[in-house]
Order: structure tokens, then sequence, then C-alpha cells
């Protein structure tokens, strides 16, 4: 099944006549995703890669029936854009933005939480279906079907956690990065509810860094209600405490988010946690068996 | 982005909230000026960005101009945990009946901002929370609709039972919501908010902290960052739009991705080495970003070896590679490198990078155990 997108997800690129939104449309075009719309305000009536653009999210959605969309649009603008998105009744909305101001990203999401949007993001890759459906900017072949749920704060390190599955093996039945910034539209425990509901997912990987107590709940929410095997790995052992390590959101912050805590959270809720992502694969094996 | 008190105040003020006319000055006959136009005791405080100045001694209580300029040569050039004090604001004292700490920050886990307030005043906020966190009162702060009035004067009767000052306490409450939320702010607190014998309130501490990502629309903030925040090796790769910190091993790592970054350190510590710096080079490995890259890197006297670690992802990895072999024959480098390159034709990449004599490694961990063992060697 999969969660969130699949193959009948029709989806609508906002900023696709930009640079970083038409390539990254082809590239869901080639991997066989239904991109059914683009949105540009003034832009409405010319196509992009054989796409349609529409000037407003509300007339792609009643003209193609967009039911998804995915965001490349500047900082300064992405959040007007995001909420144009929810007030027009797309229901999953994924931000790839880098740099939304952190109070712009809390109000889009109260915004889309009262539309009943789910937000994706920001500053993520978006998420992908293998063989079904890829929303975001993640390289298609290193995905592959199969029954392992990812859910990431990272973008390159999720794609390094996915390439050692899939060596070993291992497909996945949808890996989503969730961002780095400090305020995200869907955290873990979203996310492992939605693993949790999925049939086609049987075993989990998650992938925390510093900052926040996203990873210390998740344990704690795994211990009470999940019965599937969840393996992690959390990034930042070395980072020193009070610096911003690149992602607006992975910072130790008054000796709070460490990753010993999180490690430690997730150990005392009975998931295995790997010193090194070259160490997931088995450890994940030795869960799915066990 | 931190900005100091003065910085604070300057902005609070703006917003009409009430606090003792002050100055910054980085001299001492410029603090007995100060002191002898304002006739009365003033505070002498370090404007550096570390906490404990008071603790350090670069908070000092001055009641006449002969003791303002001697505390202000005490504290001007004082080191306080490795910084040099360079300013000093001025401010007359304020008698204090009450102190009263108000505070808003934007809380992750409910992804809003909270106002927080106390009676105790004063002192760290943080051992209030930890000894005695029912006086703290916290307040969510719907992000949309903001703090109300309403609010703002509920907020203001909950730490002090007096109307009219707890009008007035609800009032500055007010003012400095509004100042966090339109500074987009990420902290914005003030402690002590001083209640007077007389019932009149005075914010005589201010700290903001400025969200980085809302920079591009605060130029006036912006421009208040501190040179001292930043080394030039920061401050180069920022105008590069580089992530860099620097550590203190001998393991230079440049790397595609924070968190990817953030595990090369990880593995690099865990086969023995010691990481020197954090280094996201983002999405485009140009050459001209990886020259810049590896002089920030380099220019650390203790890196003896570097790694390369990039996940080509959708970037084609001969691509990456062409990049690396452009930017070493413009920076010929005297140190070893690793590079790991995975992703489409990462065959060719590495092919390519041997052709011009670079170690290559077609996984991470083996990657860093050679560039462990090549900084060891080098030692």
């Amino acid at each position: 099944m999969s969660i969130y997108i699949d193959e009948k997800t029709r989806v609508c690129v906002q900023g696709i006549t930009g640079r970083d939104g038409g390539f990254h449309a082809r590239g869901m075009l080639d991997y066989g995703t239904n991109v059914v719309a683009g949105v540009t305000p003034g832009k409405g009536g010319q196509s992009v890669e054989d796409v349609p653009v529409f000037d407003t999210v509300r007339e792609a959605v009643e003209k193609t029936g967009a039911d998804a969309s995915i965001v490349f649009v500047p900082a300064r603008f992405a959040a007007d854009a995001v909420v144009e998105a929810g007030e027009a009744g797309i229901e999953l909305v994924v931000a790839i933005t880098e740099g939304v101001p952190t109070l712009d990203a809390a109000r889009m999401y109260a915004r889309l939480h009262e539309t009943g949007t789910r937000l994706v993001g920001p500053n993520c890759p978006g998420l992908i279906s293998p063989g079904k459906c890829k929303l975001g900017i993640m390289p298609g072949p290193i995905h592959e079907r199969g029954p392992i749920g990812v859910v990431s704060r990272s973008g390159t390190l999720t794609y390094e956690v996915v390439d050692g599955l899939r060596r070993h093996g291992l497909g996945q039945s949808t890996v989503i990065g969730i961002g780095g910034d400090p305020i995200i539209g869907t955290n873990f425990i979203d996310t492992l509810e939605a693993f949790a509901r999925d049939p086609e997912t049987e075993g989990i990987v998650l992938i925390g860094e510093i900052g926040g107590t996203d990873e210390e709940e998740a344990a704690a929410w795994i211990e009470r209600e999940l019965d599937k095997p969840v393996v992690s790995f959390i990034a930042g052992r070395t980072a020193p405490p009070g610096k911003r390590m690149g992602h607006a959101g992975a910072i130790i912050a008054g000796g709070k988010g460490t990753a010993e805590e999180k490690m430690e959270a997730l150990k005392a809720a009975g998931v295995p946690v790997a010193e090194r992502p070259s160490e997931i694969p088995e450890l994940l094996s030795g869960s799915l068996r066990g | 982005m931190k900005i100091h008190e003065y910085q604070a105040k300057e902005i609070l003020s703006r917003y009409e909230v009430p606090m003792p006319p002050f100055e910054v000055v980085d001299s001492p006959s410029q603090a007995r000026a100060f002191a002898e136009r304002t006739g009365a005791p003033i505070i002498v405080k370090a404007q550096v960005h570390v906490g404990g100045r008071g603790k350090a001694g670069g908070v000092k209580f001055a009641a006449d101009p002969d003791e303002a300029e001697r505390s202000a040569a005490d504290i001007l050039g004082m080191d306080i945990k490795g910084l040099t004090v360079g300013k000093v604001i001025v401010y007359e004292a304020v008698d204090i009946a009450d102190e009263i700490y108000i505070g808003v920050v934007i809380d992750r886990a409910s992804k809003r901002p909270v106002f927080m307030v106390s009676s105790a005043g004063g002192v760290d906020i943080e051992e209030v929370a930890s000894a005695t966190p029912e006086k703290i009162h916290r307040h969510p702060v719907d992000p949309q609709d903001g703090l109300s009035r309403e609010e703002a004067a509920a907020l203001g009767g909950a730490v002090d039972p007096r109307p009219d000052v707890a009008r007035r306490i609800g009032d500055v409450i007010f003012k400095l919501w509004t100042a966090f939320n339109e500074s987009d702010a990420s902290l914005a607190e003030i402690n002590p908010l001083v209640v007077t014998p007389d019932g009149d309130v005075s914010a005589v501490d201010a700290k903001m902290l400025i969200d980085d990502n809302a920079l591009f629309r605060h130029e006036d903030i912006a421009a208040m960052r501190d040179p001292s925040l930043e080394t030039d090796e920061t401050r180069r790769a920022r105008e590069a739009g580089l992530s860099y910190v620097k550590l203190d091993g001998t393991v230079g790592c440049l790397v595609n991705g924070a968190g990817l970054a953030m595990t090369t350190m990880d593995v690099i510590k865990h086969f023995g080495g010691e990481p020197a710096n954090f280094l996201d080079i983002g999405g485009s490995s140009t050459p001209e970003k990886v020259v810049t890259a590896l002089d920030i890197i380099s220019s650390d006297p203790g890196v003896k070896a570097i790694l390369i670690n990039i996940f080509g992802g959708i970037t084609r990895c001969d691509d990456v590679a062409r990049g690396l072999i452009e930017a070493f024959e413009r920076r010929p480098l005297d140190l070893g490198v690793v590079v790991r390159l995975t992703g489409t034709n990462e065959e060719e990449a590495r092919e390519l990078l041997s052709e011009h004599d670079l170690v290559t490694a077609a996984t991470m961990d083996d990657a860093v155990q050679k560039v462990v063992e090549m900084a060891g060697r080098a030692a």
C-alpha cells in the first residue's frame, strides 16, 4: 500500500517554470509520477515538459483533479504558496524549499491544520513510494519496492541508508524525508502511525539527528503503540553544543537535543540503534527475523 | 543570530518598551560622562556574546562618575570566557521592588511560540523551570492570530495581583510579543522586568535571538551582526553558501548534505580519527564551491588529510569528479585526500579520479578508514 502517496496520486508542481521546478518535474515524470499540472502565477497557459501550467492552484485542481502538490518556490514566497495549495483543496503539500522563516512555517502549519491538509517539510527532499510515485527530488534508481518504511530528517543521509538497504535486498514501501527545520509539518510519530496502519510496511528505519525532542517522543510512542520492528540511526554524536550543523533544526540548545539522549531514549524503548549507517541492514534483518 | 543586549534594547525601544535610557560606550571617559549627565548611580555591563557576565565581574553598579569610570576601565578589555569586552552598556540604576521574567520562545514540539512569565525574575529561568516550575506561567500563542491584548493583560495579572501594575506588565508583554513577531525572533526575553517601589515597570535587561532564515527581510537587524561571532573562515563559508563549523581534529571533511556531513564526522570518530570540521557543500558542488571549501578546510593547520564524501543522488558522479579535478588543479593541496563518490556513473568517476592520482573509495566506511590512516601517518 505505502503511505501518503501511491500510483493514483495526481501531482501539481508549484514553481514548475523555475529551474528547480522544471528539472524535478522532469525527474518525477521520468519516474512515472502522475504530474498533471504546474502552477506559476502569470504563466498560465504555458506548458513545461508537456505539463499544463496554471496561474493558481485552485485552477489546477479544478481543471486536472490534482490532489498533491510539491513546492519549488524561493523561501520568501514559499509559505504563501503552501497556504494557497491548502486553501485550494490539495490534500498533501510537500515543501522542498530550504530557508523558510520559522514563524512563516508556524503560520503555514497552523493554516494547513485548519484546511485539513498534510504538510511535509519544509526543507525536505520529499517522499517516494517505490514503483508507484515519486513526490520529491531523490534519485529514483537507488529505491526499490519492498517492506521497509524509512523516515528521516535528512536528504543525502537518507539516500545513503536507502542505498544500503537496497544492496541487502531490503526494498522500501515509502521513504519520507520530513525535513531539517525546527518546525515541520509531519513529524516522526505522524509517519510511524501511518507505517503502523500500512499492510505493506513490515519494518521501519528511523533516521534522526541532533536538535529538538522528536526522536524522544517517537521512542515513547513506539514503546506504547508500535508492534512493527524499528531500527534507528542518529547523526551528530560528534556535534559540538550550541552550533547549528547545517540544518536549521540541528542544534544542541541549552544542553538539550544531543544525539546521545536520543539514542538512549530509543534503546530504552527497545529500538536497536546503529553506530553507523552500514550497520542498519543487518540490525533490521535481525529485528524482522526475531 | 545573536544580538547584544543594547541591540535588543534598541529594537524594544522602537516598540516603546519602558526602560532606563542607555548608551553604548567603548571608553571609561564616556562612561564617566554618561554618569555625570545622568546625575544618579548607573549600571555598567559588558556587551559580549556569552552568558554569566555577572559572575565574571562584567556587571557593575557605579554610585558616582568616578566609580563609573573605574568600572568601565575594569570591564573594557576584560576576557570573559574567551571573548574580549569591546563595548559596555551604561544605564541609570533602577530601584527594584520586584523582578519579573517575561519571555517568548519558539516551541518546536507544539510548533508555536510560547509565552512564559514568572514572578521569579532576575535569576536564571532554566533554574526556576527545574526547581520551581509552578512559578512559571506558560501560554501558547496562536501563530496566525498572535497574542491579543486580553491575553497579555491576563498574563500580567498572573504575576502581580495589583491591577495597575498588572496592567503595566501586560502592556510590556504585548509589546514584547509584537517585537518578537515583527522581528522574526526565535527568542525575546526581558529578565528582569523590574517593578519599582512606585509600581512602574522598567526593562533592565533584554535578550533577543533572531531567526537566521528571516534575516533577508530585516536588513537593519542583519546589519547588527557582530563580527566577533564568526571567524574569517565561517564568514567566508556563509557568504559562499556553505555551512562550516570548525572542530579540533586532524581529518577534514567535505560532504553534500548536513545529515550526511554530521554522520561523516561520527564515522571518522568511530574509526579512531578526530574530525577537524563540519562542512556541508549543499546541493550543487561546482568547482568554485569546492575550491572555496578546500581553502577553508586546509586553512586550519591541524588538518592532516581530507575526506570528500559525496552521495551523487541526481547529480552525476562523473560531473562531480570533473569538478573536483578542476578544483585540485586550481588549488593543489599538500594534504592527503580520499574521495568517495556514490551514485550515477560512479565507476567512471572513480576511474577519472585515479587517473589524476586521487585515492578513491566506494563506501563511506572504506573512505573513512583510508583517510583516518592517512591522517595518522601524516601527523
